[in-house]
């Protein structure tokens, strides 16, 4: 009877097989959709290993976080400026009148299990995710992986940079508290600053005067809805670019123009990136409990005739906020009209240049480089010396404007007058990119006159012989401490060409 | 020597027999790691649990965020570790595929646009421009309602406030302000009567009032009969961005604004002397009536708050 049993279940298992039922679940798959030649290419697609990398998936795996929380919030979050006297779990706000948008946000906070929790990560989870685009942005601008043919996806990349920091304030200002409502009530003004349509674009997004009562249900639907759907569907396309088009790679041992080299996508790269995934997931929560981000309680409501003193934006606003306090009063009048360049100037017109110049700037380099060929290995950041120096003069410049964001708290800190740190921060972000462009050209320089720069030292062994005298001899190297030997490819002419790199197209190997 | 440059050699994935080098676990003691990954794991096991039963009894936050964080590191950090140091070492190769066709695969595409689609609308041109002219028409005027629909016109509204010849000012409990009320040296949010609890009173009408002196004060020329009794009255709305002008420094007479630090002389008509703000606050127009309140004489004689096209 049991031998019968046993037997039946083998006969079952020879006839599903080698591969038992992944291999029949696979079968009946293909038979309908075809998906064992692509399948399998996408399981063996490589994806080369540098710590570099990983920037990007900080920025992906955060926005994950994000959407988990996100959607968390939603189910206790209330859209609405309707005013109510407040009645909820934070006793110090008993019989206040707010905001539902206010007293929901109080209540998720205090009366939800681990609402508090999902709010802080979330909160952190957006500063995370803008952070880890604008640094997965400044990697892929120095190492040259804008370069043809992936523009599209850098055009991409600084879309979602744009969006990203659009929803982080949209989100911000939903609570309603006082801290957030100055930012929607500076974004208003901001708004009204444009000549000539500022007031009535000021009024439609509005609803009509500030504050009115529509911002906060439209400010909601554009978070949760319609930039978050723009989000996601731009990174599904940034992904399925980056899959079509293959990895960039560091020049090293066997790696060419032609080819990819790292790990495969299973199990290697799915495990590490799968790992990552749950460590940012971790990292946010840790940051979540322990760092205490945006107390709306301590804020209170926000009330258009109050004001809190010393506070800032989060901190992808900050560069907006830096450049408002150092521009000048210069406004234009004349001819009957206004133009409010104080603001124009600083908040319109200066984060449009930066953003534009973002966009086009591969087609700049195209041009001024002549540079038309295709490039899958990546640029030391030193043998592009202009390019390199450009890059770091405008992240000298905003910095600058994010350190003048708190030019109040500076002068409070150091004991300093306030008109005495104003007028260092505005000298510090006119000259800062004129400074930092010549010292990073000239380090870039150097680092190509370098030997063996950008190689891996080995230690040295120091012994003393018999005879009393010292000899240093370089230790010998692991097999897995063995740094992938740097060996640029073809540098174009048109840029400085960085001494002493062999051009063999990277093939060299390393001998010892 | 050799048996380096072999390992760090990059294979094709394809056909590599199981003892192939480049299969073996990076780890230089796999069992080693095993064990330390194994722990991780357990650790991230009790982790996780905890933040279970964290939640059930209804911890407090930190301890929940401390339990599911640590919980998602650990198993994440296992989990990075299973994956750099006892997987396939590698390295691997993969050949970049050009994705560009031929020129005869171009050329087909282009001329099924041009020649095939395009030929058909040629001859048939005014067809084409009806239809395109119909969609774009669409296009626009589908853009106006959609526009037009989601707030107001501003009209004139930016250019009052709802302060009028003879309001009450009041303060945010709707009492009215006698010429008693404030000491020297004293400031107060008001608003005129009615509007303080509405969102526009707030947003729009607030005014900071400013007991100077005893006697009438004046602030700039033509502006004599403005501060009776001392009492100075500008608009509470920086004119850089809107903020709330909040802070008042008495040893300097300078009303501040925490928003961006520009700073107004109460003394001189609320002079801007730093920061960006690019006007002087407007100024209210004040009396006291015959039983001793506060009340304006008019409404603001310009704009109040930040700049805007229209404003002269």
């Amino acid at each position: 009877m049991s031998t019968e049993v046993v037997n039946t279940a083998r006969a079952k298992k020879q006839a599903m097989g080698p591969y038992g039922t992944v291999g029949k679940v696979l079968g009946e798959l293909d038979d309908r959709l075809g998906v064992a030649k692509g399948g399998r290419s996408f399981l063996d697609k490589i994806f080369p290993d540098h710590w570099s990398f990983m920037l990007g998936e900080i920025a992906l795996y955060s926005f994950v976080v994000l959407l988990a929380t996100g959607i968390f919030l939603t189910l206790y979050y209330i859209p609405s400026q309707a005013i109510v006297t407040y009645h909820g779990a934070y006793l110090p706000l008993d019989g206040q009148r707010v905001t539902e948008a206010f007293a929901s946000s109080v209540d998720l906070s205090f009366a939800v299990r681990a609402g508090l929790l999902m709010r802080q990560m979330h909160h952190w989870a957006c500063d995370i995710f803008v952070g880890a685009i604008v640094v997965h942005m400044a990697r892929v601008f120095f190492t040259g992986a804008f370069r043809k043919p992936r523009e599209l996806n850098w055009t991409i990349g600084t879309t979602l940079l744009i969006l990203a920091i659009v929803n982080g304030f949209l989100g911000y200002s939903l609570p309603d508290d006082l801290v957030s409502g100055t930012g929607i009530r500076i974004a208003y003004s901001i708004i009204l600053s444009i000549p000539l349509v500022g007031t009535y674009l000021g009024f439609l997004v509005f609803g009509g005067n500030f504050p009115g009562t529509a911002i906060i249900p439209r400010f909601f639907m554009l978070h949760v809805l319609l930039v978050p759907a723009i989000i996601v569907g731009l990174v599904t396309f940034h992904l399925i670019l980056l899959v079509r088009q293959k990895h960039t790679q560091f020049p090293g041992e066997g790696r060419t123009e032609k080819n990819v080299v790292g790990s495969p996508m299973y199990p290697v790269f799915m495990a590490k990136t799968t790992g990552f995934l749950l460590i940012v997931a971790g990292v946010t929560a840790l940051l979540g409990a322990f760092a205490q981000i945006n107390p709306i309680w301590q804020f209170g409501p926000y009330d258009a005739a109050r004001i809190s003193y010393a506070v800032q934006p989060d901190w992808y606003m900050g560069f907006l906020d830096g450049a408002l306090r150092v521009f000048p009063a210069w406004s234009f009048h004349g001819f009957g009209y206004t133009i409010p360049l104080e603001v124009t100037i600083p908040a319109v017109l200066f984060p449009g240049l930066v953003f534009n110049l973002a966009f086009a700037w591969p087609a700049l380099e195209r041009k001024f480089t002549k540079d038309h060929a295709m490039h899958h290995l990546l640029d030391r950041p030193s043998n592009r010396p202009k390019r390199t120096a450009a890059g770091v003069a405008l992240l000298a410049n905003l910095l600058m404007l994010f350190i003048a964001s708190s030019t109040d708290v500076i002068a409070n800190f150091f004991h300093l007058s306030l008109n005495s740190v104003l007028w260092a921060m505005r000298i510090l972000v006119v000259l800062s990119p004129f400074i930092a462009y010549p010292i990073t050209y000239k380090i870039a320089k150097e680092i190509q006159l370098l030997k063996g720069g950008g190689k891996r030292k080995t230690a040295n062994v120091v012994s003393r012989t018999a005879e009393g005298e010292y000899v240093a001899t370089p230790s010998p190297v692991y097999v897995d401490d063995l740094h992938h030997e740097l060996a640029a490819t073809e540098v174009p002419t048109f840029i400085e060409p960085s001494v002493d790199v062999p051009t063999d197209g990277g093939v060299r190997t390393v001998t010892r | 020597m050799s048996e380096i440059h072999e390992h760090r050699t990059p294979v094709s994935l394809h056909g590599l027999t199981e003892n192939d080098p480049h299969l073996q676990p990076a780890a230089r003691n796999p069992q080693l790691v095993e064990r330390v990954i194994a722990v991780t794991f357990l650790a991230g096991i009790a982790s996780v649990a905890g933040f279970g039963a964290c939640y059930w009894v209804d911890a407090a936050p930190w301890a929940l965020g401390a339990t599911m964080g640590l919980g998602l590191s650990f198993l994440g950090i296992g989990l990075v570790a299973w994956g750099k140091y006892l997987m396939p070492r590698g390295p691997f190769v993969e050949e970049r595929h050009v994705l560009a066709n031929t020129d005869d695969d171009r050329n087909a595409f282009a001329a099924a646009i041009v020649e095939r689609g395009g030929g058909v609308i040629k001859r048939r041109k005014v067809l084409g421009g009806l239809l395109g002219s119909g969609l774009g028409i669409f296009g626009v005027v589908a853009v106006f309602p959609l526009l037009r629909s989601l707030g107001p016109l501003p009209k004139g509204t930016l250019f009052h406030t709802d302060w009028r010849a003879g309001s009450f000012a009041v303060d945010i409990t709707g009492r009215r302000v006698q010429v008693g009320d404030l000491a020297i040296g004293s400031i107060l949010t008001v608003f005129p009567e009615g509007t303080q609890d509405t969102d526009r009173g707030q947003a729009v009408d607030q005014t900071v009032l400013i007991r100077v002196s005893n006697e009438s004060f004046t602030t700039k020329k033509g502006r004599e009969s403005w501060a009776p009794n001392g009492y100075v009255a500008y608009s509470k709305l920086c004119t850089h961005l809107g903020c709330p002008v909040g802070l008042y420094e008495q040893q300097l007479q300078l009303l501040v604004c925490p928003c961006h630090q520009s700073s107004f002389d109460v003394h001189n008509g609320a002079l801007p002397n730093f920061g960006p703000a690019p006007r002087p606050l407007p100024q209210l127009p004040l009396y006291i009536d015959a039983d001793g309140f506060l009340r304006s004489q008019s409404d603001y004689h310009e704009p109040v708050g930040p700049g805007f096209w229209e404003r002269s």
